[in-house]
């Protein structure tokens, strides 16, 4: 039985060794019977762990006023940032918790099927989810019809959209949403799409109740969070933690380097952050000040020999290279910036016209494509023209500083193998 | 034919994903539509009232002349 207050919610058990059914329902006993299982999550006041911290009950809300013969609730897994661990941690921990989270989100909507979607790339993952529901299918659990998909590893082919046009055509391809909010559909059927960490946590407050789930965290934003630490830290690391505590105390946990440059958070469609600014809590409402979210849970410790101007350029050139160019703002956008960035960044004579003219195709791009992929790219942009300011100006001066010559990087780049034939699926 | 309305407002959008850049909005509604470097169309955010008759004319221009039936226009009534 869990005990109350206690730290390792999401992660309780070992990382690497998935709870048994068996041991998962010995260890997260119900302990409270909620009248209404929506309004016990919309008391506990949950938002998507996915990135965009989108209250998760009033999503459950709008599917289940949905008029449609059969709904489907789809886990996502997809785990589309390259520098994030924290899905597959949680689904080597505790498999069960996320179908039960599922499971739980299809009563409320009424859905008789749950699809999850695990990436192909990821093999652990995938035979995590397959050994979790094949015990579940031998235990005779009760509840809607499991389903596991493997989708492609794209960036974009996590987004939403893009994974429903997956599961729809088999193609991974963000699709246009003219309305916001606005309601997926498999074939006819709506779709409820949620985040395996927002899953899990619908699992546990449908078993401890809202009033539980409050105790940690702060009022907007409760509960426990999964963050992935890496860049200048011994190792990549999945900590859970509380969104009260300080970026400070996070570092320290993760025995990363104490007094870094900056640090990247909320993945590479996230925003740099100032070190100055480590004492602010890790929470949406506290990081606003600075520009910055908690986006999908990661935060890169940039040491102090490495040069901003140059991740920022490593990450916007292998974000433009993940486009689904279909849109044409994207397609030929993000590259540009892309050029723009290496221009400032090797200090050739014409980096101060680069540097005005990545200002202003930033301003161009911004809020034109069909998904929030070229937003985000503009978003990463801009936060680094403000943090590493003093850099940029000297780099476009044409006096690049001496760690980007290092060779030394810390924000990771999956290689660019084949760079120009990229297959969609 | 149906009853002008005069009160509200318009915007016109696009679907990125269809358009390919012909650029015959900016040709048929140079008010509403500008380009960027690339031949897309930039748009005007800001909403014009539908008692702008010249504009929503040259707007519905834009939506019939667009080779991929990329745009349409959205009204928003006021109230």
């Amino acid at each position: 039985m869990m005990l109350a207050q206690e730290l390792p919610r999401l992660l309780y058990g070992k990382p690497g060794t998935p709870l048994t059914f068996g041991q998962y329902q010995s260890t997260f006993a119900t302990s409270y019977k909620a009248a209404s299982l929506l309004d016990e999550l919309e008391a506990s006041g949950l938002t998507g762990r996915g990135g965009a911290a989108f209250p998760t009950a009033r999503k459950a809300r709008l599917l289940r006023e949905q008029r449609s013969h059969n709904k489907v609730v789809v886990v996502n897994a997809m785990e589309g940032e390259p520098v994030s661990y924290k899905d597959s941690t949680l689904l080597s921990t505790n498999p069960h918790l996320v179908l039960d989270g599922a499971a739980i989100l299809a009563s409320i909507i009424g859905a008789k099927d749950v699809i999850v979607c695990v990436s192909r790339d990821n093999p652990n993952a995938v035979g995590n989810v397959q050994r979790a529901l094949d015990e579940r299918a031998r235990a005779g659990a009760r509840g809607p019809q499991f389903k596991l998909e493997t989708a492609p590893w794209r960036y974009v082919a996590g987004e939403e959209s893009a994974l429903v046009h997956w599961l729809n055509d088999n193609e991974s391809l963000p699709q246009y949403r003219p309305q916001r909010p606005s309601i997926l559909k498999i074939r006819h059927h709506a779709v409820l799409l949620d985040n395996v960490e927002t899953c899990a946590n619908v699992a546990l407050i449908g078993r401890f109740g809202a009033a539980w789930f409050r105790t940690l965290g702060t009022k907007v934003s409760p509960g426990s969070v999964l963050v992935t630490v890496t860049g200048a830290v011994e190792r990549p690391k999945v900590l859970e933690v509380v969104p009260s505590m300080t970026l400070r105390t996070i570092l320290n946990f993760a025995d990363a380097d104490p007094d870094p440059q900056a640090l990247l958070l909320g993945g590479y469609g996230g925003s740099w952050l100032d070190a100055a600014h480590l004492d602010t809590p890790y929470d949406n409402e506290s990081l606003a000040q600075w520009g910055a979210t908690v986006g999908a849970g990661i935060i890169v410790v940039l040491g102090r020999d490495g040069c901003g101007v140059v991740e920022t350029q490593r990450v916007v050139k292998w974000m433009a290279n993940e486009s689904a160019r279909q849109c044409g703002p994207c397609a030929f956008g993000l590259p540009a910036l892309s050029d723009d960035l290496a221009k400032v960044g090797e200090g050739s004579p014409n980096s101060a016209q680069a540097l005005q003219q990545l200002e202003h195709r930033c301003g161009v791009i911004d809020g034109r494509g069909a998904c929030r992929h070229p937003d985000g790219v503009v978003r990463f942009v801009r936060s680094a023209l403000r943090v590493f300011a003093g850099d940029f100006q000297s780099h476009a001066r044409g006096a690049p500083c001496g760690a980007s010559h290092s060779g030394k990087y810390f924000v990771a780049v999956p290689r660019l193998e084949k760079e120009r034939e990229l297959v969609w699926e | 034919m149906g009853v002008r309305r005069r009160t509200g407002v318009f915007y016109l959008r696009v679907n990125p994903i269809l358009c390919d850049g012909f650029g015959h909005c900016h040709e048929l509604a140079p008010e509403l539509v500008t380009m960027d470097e690339w031949g897309y169309p930039i748009i005007k955010r800001e909403p014009t009232p539908l008692s702008d008759l010249a504009a929503l004319e040259s707007a519905r221009y834009a939506v019939r002349g667009c080779p991929r039936q990329a745009l349409r226009i959205e009204r928003v009534s006021e109230n």
